[in-house]
C-alpha cells in the first residue's frame, strides 16, 4: 500500500511536470482540457455513427470538407461563427465578475431588435455609412447591455440570482418581440408587405460592407467582434477595472473590504455582457439579414455559454471555440448530404464537448458559490499538512 | 500508551517530521508545542491514521500499529479534535455524534439509547452537551465539548487535540482546562497541540517542543518557563515585554458617539458605544469574542451600515462613508478574518499588497495598471516587513497564516496614516510573526497614528494598550489606563460587565 501510494506520487509528480510544461509553452494553462473534450466528443459521435451503420470516416471526411472545403466553404464557416463570439463573450465577462449569465439569448433579441428599428428609421438613409453604420451597431449594444444590466441591478438591489433573472428575462424579451414582429393589430414593428413575420429593411447605408459573398456572407463584423475579443482580454488583465472584476469574482467580500464599490462592478460586469450580445446580434442584422427575425438568434446565446466554458472563459481562446462550433454547423449540411448522417449528429457532438467541459467547470463553478456562502459554523476538511 | 519512534515524513519540497520520537503515558497531559509549521498537525495526523509515516514506527499499548486511514486509529482507542470542527451544523447533537457510528434498531436510529449514552458520558467528564440541541445554534465551545463527547462515544483512550483553545474564550478556555482534567483523573490520555505558553504551563505534564520538523527539547511543566519554552520553539531568544515609550497623545483622531450596529441577523450587538482615541495612543478592546467587536470595527471602516449614533474621524463625521472613502482619510484597517477580508486567496503578493491602493496614479495611468510599479512597491514591502515568499508573483495562498498576515499588515501599515483600526491582528501566529506585528503597531504609534486594537488575546490588549476599554453587550463597560489594569479586573468586567462583579 505504501508502495503504492509513492507510485501515485511519481505519477503525480511527472504529470505536474507536463502540466508545467505545457503551462509554460501554451501561456493558456487549463485550454488542454476542452481539447481532450473536443477529441472524446467526436470518437464517441464516431460511435455512434458507426451504430446507424454508415463509415464514420467517410462522415466526418465530408464533415470537414463541408467546414473548410475550399475558399466558399471556409468563409460561411467563419461567416457563421462570428455572432458566437459575441454570445461566448457575454458569459464570459460575467463569469470574471463571479456571475453566471445565462441570458445571452435575451439580451441578443434585445440588441437585435434595437439595432433593426434604428436602423429602419426613415433618416437613417439620409446618412453617410460610416456615419449609419456606427449608430446601428451602437443602438444593438445598447439594447443588449441595458438588458444585461437589468439582471446585475436586480442582484445589487434585491439580491435575486443573476441564474433565475436572466432566464426569466430570457422568455420576457422573446415573447416580447414576437408579438412586436407577429402583430398586425395594431402593427408594432411589422413589416405589413411581407407575408413572413419580419420588421422592415433597414436602411442601405446602415448595411456592413461584405467580404465573401458565401453562404451565410461573410461581412465586416467579423473584424468587430474578433477586435472585442482582444479588447476584453486587455481590459481583463491589464485594467484597473479589470483588476475590480476579477477581484469582485474571486471574493467579493474582500473588495468591499479594500473598497471596491462591489455593486457597481457586478451592474457594470452585466451590462458589458449584454452589451457584446448587443453587439453580435446588430452586426448580424446590419450585415446578414437586412431585417430582424426572432428566429435568427435561436439558440445562439445558449451555444455562446457551451463557447464560453470551451474556451474556459478566455476571451482570445473564444475566438477559436466559436470558430469550431459555427464551423460545424456550416459544415454538417454536406455530411447530411454526403453520408446521409442527419445534422443532429454536430449537435449530438457539440452537446457532449459541453458536457465534458462542463462537467468539471460547471461544478466547480458551482462549488464556488457555495464557498462563498460561509458558515461560520461550516464543517471545513481536515487542514493542509503544514 | 503511546510511543512514537523515529518518526520521518517528507512532503515535496519539505521534510514536515524528522526522526520525531514522543511518549504518550497513561493519564498524562503531552503538550506538542511549536511555531506554525514546525511539523505538529503532520505527526498527530499520522499517530491518527490520516497520513502514513515515510519512516519509523507507532506503537499503541506497546504493539506497533500501520494504519491505513483514521477508522483504524479511532478502531485503537484514539480520537481527535480538529481544530476546525468536523460537525454538520443542521444535526443534532445527538445526530451527529452518533454519525458514522450509528446505534440502530433494526432499520431506523436509535436515538434514545444514543441519548442515554451521550448522557452518561457527559455527567463523568463533565461535559454538558444538550443532545437535542442543534449544532449551529451553539457556541464555539459548545460545539467542542460535542467534539469531545463524539471522541468518547466511540470509545477513545487517547485524546488529541489539534489547538484547541485557539477558539475559545479566557472564561471558557479555563472551563476546558477543568475538563481536561477530569479526562485525565479518569485515566484518558491527552495529546496538547498548541503555541501558546501559558497554557502549556497550566495544564501540561510533559512538554516537546518542535522546531522545523525537529524535537529540539522535552521538559516537564516543573521545570520550564515561558521564556525557556519559547527560546526552544524559534531557536532564538524572545522578547516578551514589548519595549515601548510612554505614549504622548495628541488630539483626539477617531470618536463615536452612541453608535448602535446590526449583525447580520438584524439584531443589534453594538448598543451605544462611545469612544474617543487619540493621535499616539494605542486604545485597545477587551472583551469576549461576540459582544460586538466584528460588528464594532465594521462599522467604524465602513463596510457595514450603521443603525444609530456617529462615528467622526479627524474632525469629520464619517458615519456610513463607503470604505474607500475613509481608507483614503488616511484610516487603515487590519481586518479581523484573514482569508475572507484580508486577501485574495488566488491573487499574487503583489496584487495583494495593492488591493486597497491599484487606484493610485502610481499604480495605473489611465485606467492602465503598471505592473512594473506594483512589483517594485510589493518587492520592496517584502523586505521591509520580512514577508518569507520565494517572489512577489508567488500566489499568497501558498504562504503561512502568519506570512499571509504580514502581507495584510503592510499593505495596511505603510502610507500616510492617521488612524488604524486593527482586529485580532495575531491571531494563530508563531512568536515571531507576533513580536514582529506588535513593534510594527508601537512604531506607528510612535507616529502619532490613533490605533484602536480590539482582540481576544488579554495578553495582546495588556502589552499594547495604553487605554483599555472593555466591551460588553456592545457597550464599553468600563475604561482603564492600562499601567493600572490587573489581568482579574479585566477578567471580571469582561464576564459581568461590571468592576464590582455583580449583575
Amino acid at each position: 500500500m505504501n508502495g503504492a501510494r509513492n507510485a501515485n506520487a511519481g505519477v503525480g509528480r511527472a504529470a505536474s511536470q507536463i502540466h508545467r510544461v505545457l503551462t509554460e509553452a501554451w501561456r493558456l494553462q487549463p485550454l488542454y482540457v476542452s481539447l481532450y473534450a473536443i477529441l472524446l466528443s467526436f470518437v464517441v459521435g464516431g460511435v455512434l455513427i458507426s451504430i446507424i451503420g454508415v463509415n464514420p470516416f467517410t462522415a466526418y471526411w465530408a464533415l470537414l470538407r463541408g467546414m473548410v472545403g475550399g475558399g466558399d466553404e471556409i468563409a460561411g464557416s467563419v461567416a457563421r461563427s462570428v455572432p458566437f463570439i459575441g454570445s461566448a463573450l457575454a458569459l464570459a465577462f460575467a463569469f470574471r465578475a463571479g456571475l453566471f449569465n445565462i441570458g445571452a439569448e435575451g439580451q441578443l433579441l434585445a440588441g437585435g431588435i434595437t439595432a433593426a428599428y434604428v436602423g429602419a428609421l426613415s433618416w437613417m438613409s439620409d446618412l453617410p455609412g460610416f456615419v449609419a453604420i456606427p449608430l446601428i451597431l451602437i443602438a444593438g449594444t445598447m439594447g443588449g447591455a441595458i438588458w444585461g444590466g437589468i439582471p446585475g441591478v436586480l442582484r445589487t438591489k434585491t439580491g435575486a440570482h443573476e441564474v433565475i433573472s436572466t432566464i426569466m428575462l430570457n422568455s420576457l424579451v422573446l415573447f416580447g418581440v414576437r408579438w412586436m414582429v407577429n402583430s398586425r393589430d395594431p402593427v408594432v414593428l411589422r413589416d405589413t408587405e411581407s407575408t413572413v413575420p419580419r420588421t422592415d429593411s433597414i436602411s442601405d447605408t446602415a448595411v456592413l460592407p461584405e467580404l465573401v459573398d458565401s453562404q451565410p456572407v461573410l461581412h465586416v463584423g467579423l473584424f468587430a467582434l474578433v477586435g472585442i475579443c482582444f479588447v476584453v482580454a486587455f481590459v481583463l488583465k491589464r485594467t484597473t477595472f479589470g483588476f475590480e472584476v476579477g477581484t469582485v469574482g474571486l471574493n467579493p467580500h474582500a473588495s468591499h473590504y479594500a473598497g471596491i464599490n462591489v455593486n457597481r462592478v457586478i451592474v457594470a460586469s452585466m451590462a458589458a455582457s449584454g452589451a457584446f450580445a448587443g453587439l453580435a446580434a446588430a452586426s448580424e442584422i446590419s450585415g446578414t439579414n437586412g431585417f430582424f427575425q426572432p428566429g435568427t438568434f435561436f439558440l445562439m446565446g445558449f451555444d455562446g455559454i457551451a463557447i464560453a466554458l470551451l474556451a474556459r472563459t478566455n476571451p482570445v481562446a473564444i475566438i477559436a471555440a466559436a470558430l469550431l462550433w459555427g464551423s460545424m454547423l456550416s459544415g454538417a449540411p454536406l455530411m447530411q448530404q454526403e453520408a446521409d448522417v442527419s445534422i443532429d449528429v454536430v449537435r449530438i457532438i457539440q452537446a457532449m464537448v459541453l458536457l465534458f467541459v462542463a462537467a468539471d467547470a460547471i461544478v466547480r463553478y458551482l462549488f464556488r458559490v457555495r464557498e462563498l456562502d460561509q458558515s461560520p459554523f461550516k464543517a471545513t476538511s481536515i487542514e493542509g499538512a503544514m | 500508551m503511546l510511543e512514537v519512534e523515529g518518526i520521518t515524513k517528507a512532503f515535496p519540497g519539505v521534510v514536515a517530521n524528522d526522526d520525531v520520537s514522543l511518549t504518550l503515558n497513561q493519564g498524562e497531559i503531552h503538550c506538542l508545542l511549536g511555531e506554525n509549521g514546525a511539523g505538529k498537525s503532520t505527526l498527530v495526523n499520522m499517530v491518527f491514521g490520516l497520513y502514513r509515516p515515510d519512516q519509523g514506527t507507532i506503537k499503541v499499548r506497546g504493539e506497533e500499529v500501520h494504519f491505513e486511514d483514521s477508522g483504524d486509529a479511532i478502531a485503537r482507542g484514539i480520537g481527535m479534535v480538529h481544530q476546525h470542527f468536523q460537525l454538520i451544523p443542521v444535526f443534532t447533537v445527538a445526530e451527529n455524534i452518533i454519525l458514522g457510528n450509528e446505534v440502530t434498531k433494526g432499520a431506523f436510529l436509535d436515538l434514545d439509547s444514543a441519548r442515554r449514552q451521550i448522557d452518561s458520558l457527559a455527567e463523568r467528564y463533565g461535559l454538558a452537551v444538550d443532545p437535542d440541541a442543534t449544532v449551529g445554534d451553539l457556541s464555539v465551545g459548545e460545539q467542542q465539548r460535542v467534539e469531545l463527547v463524539k471522541a468518547l462515544f466511540r470509545d477513545a483512550d487517547i485524546l488529541i487535540l489539534d489547538e484547541p483553545t485557539a477558539v475559545l474564550t479566557p472564561g471558557e478556555v479555563d472551563d476546558f482546562f477543568g475538563v481536561v482534567e477530569s479526562l485525565t483523573g479518569q485515566g484518558k490520555s491527552i495529546i496538547f497541540i498548541t503555541h501558546k505558553l501559558r497554557e502549556v504551563l497550566a495544564v501540561a505534564d510533559r512538554i516537546t517542543v518542535l522546531r522545523a520538523g525537529q524535537v529540539v527539547g522535552t521538559a516537564t511543566a516543573e521545570g520550564a518557563t515561558q521564556q525557556s519554552l519559547a527560546n526552544l520553539m524559534v531557536g532564538r531568544d524572545v522578547v516578551f515585554r514589548v519595549d515601548k515609550a510612554e505614549a504622548d497623545p495628541g488630539a483626539p483622531v477617531l470618536r463615536t458617539q452612541d453608535l448602535r450596529v446590526a449583525d447580520d441577523r438584524g439584531v443589534e450587538t453594538v448598543t451605544g458605544f462611545d469612544v474617543e482615541v487619540r493621535a499616539g495612543e494605542i486604545f485597545g478592546i477587551a472583551g469576549v469574542e461576540g459582544n460586538g467587536q466584528r460588528e464594532l470595527v465594521e462599522a467604524i471602516c465602513g463596510m457595514r451600515p450603521t443603525a444609530g449614533g456617529r462615528v467622526e474621524m479627524l474632525g469629520q463625521e464619517t458615519t456610513d462613508w463607503s470604505p474607500r472613502k475613509i481608507n483614503e482619510l488616511g484610516v487603515a484597517h487590519v481586518p479581523e478574518n484573514r482569508s475572507k477580508h484580508g486577501v485574495v486567496a488566488q491573487y499574487t503578493i503583489a496584487d495583494n499588497l495593492v488591493l486597497n491602493r491599484y487606484h493610485h496614479r502610481k499604480f495605473s495611468q489611465r485606467g492602465v495598471r503598471n505592473t512594473g510599479a506594483i512589483n517594485a512597491e510589493a518587492q520592496e514591502l517584502v523586505e521591509q516587513f520580512d514577508v518569507r515568499t520565494p517572489g512577489v508573483d508567488a500566489v499568497i495562498d501558498t504562504l503561512s497564516g502568519g506570512n499571509q498576515q504580514k502581507v495584510i499588515v503592510a499593505r495596511e501599515l505603510t502610507g500616510d496614516l492617521k488612524a488604524l483600526v486593527v482586529a485580532q491582528p495575531t491571531r494563530g501566529l508563531d512568536v515571531g510573526s507576533i513580536e514582529f506585528i506588535h513593534r510594527k503597531i508601537i512604531e506607528l504609534r510612535d507616529r502619532g497614528v490613533a490605533v484602536l486594537l480590539v482582540s481576544a488575546e488579554l495578553d495582546e490588549i495588556l502589552s499594547l494598550s495604553d487605554r483599555i476599554g472593555v466591551l460588553y453587550r456592545g457597550r464599553l463597560a468600563g475604561t482603564v489606563n492600562a499601567a493600572d489594569a490587573t489581568r482579574e479586573e479585566l477578567g471580571l468586567l469582561m464576564a459581568t460587565g461590571s468592576s464590582e462583579g455583580q449583575r
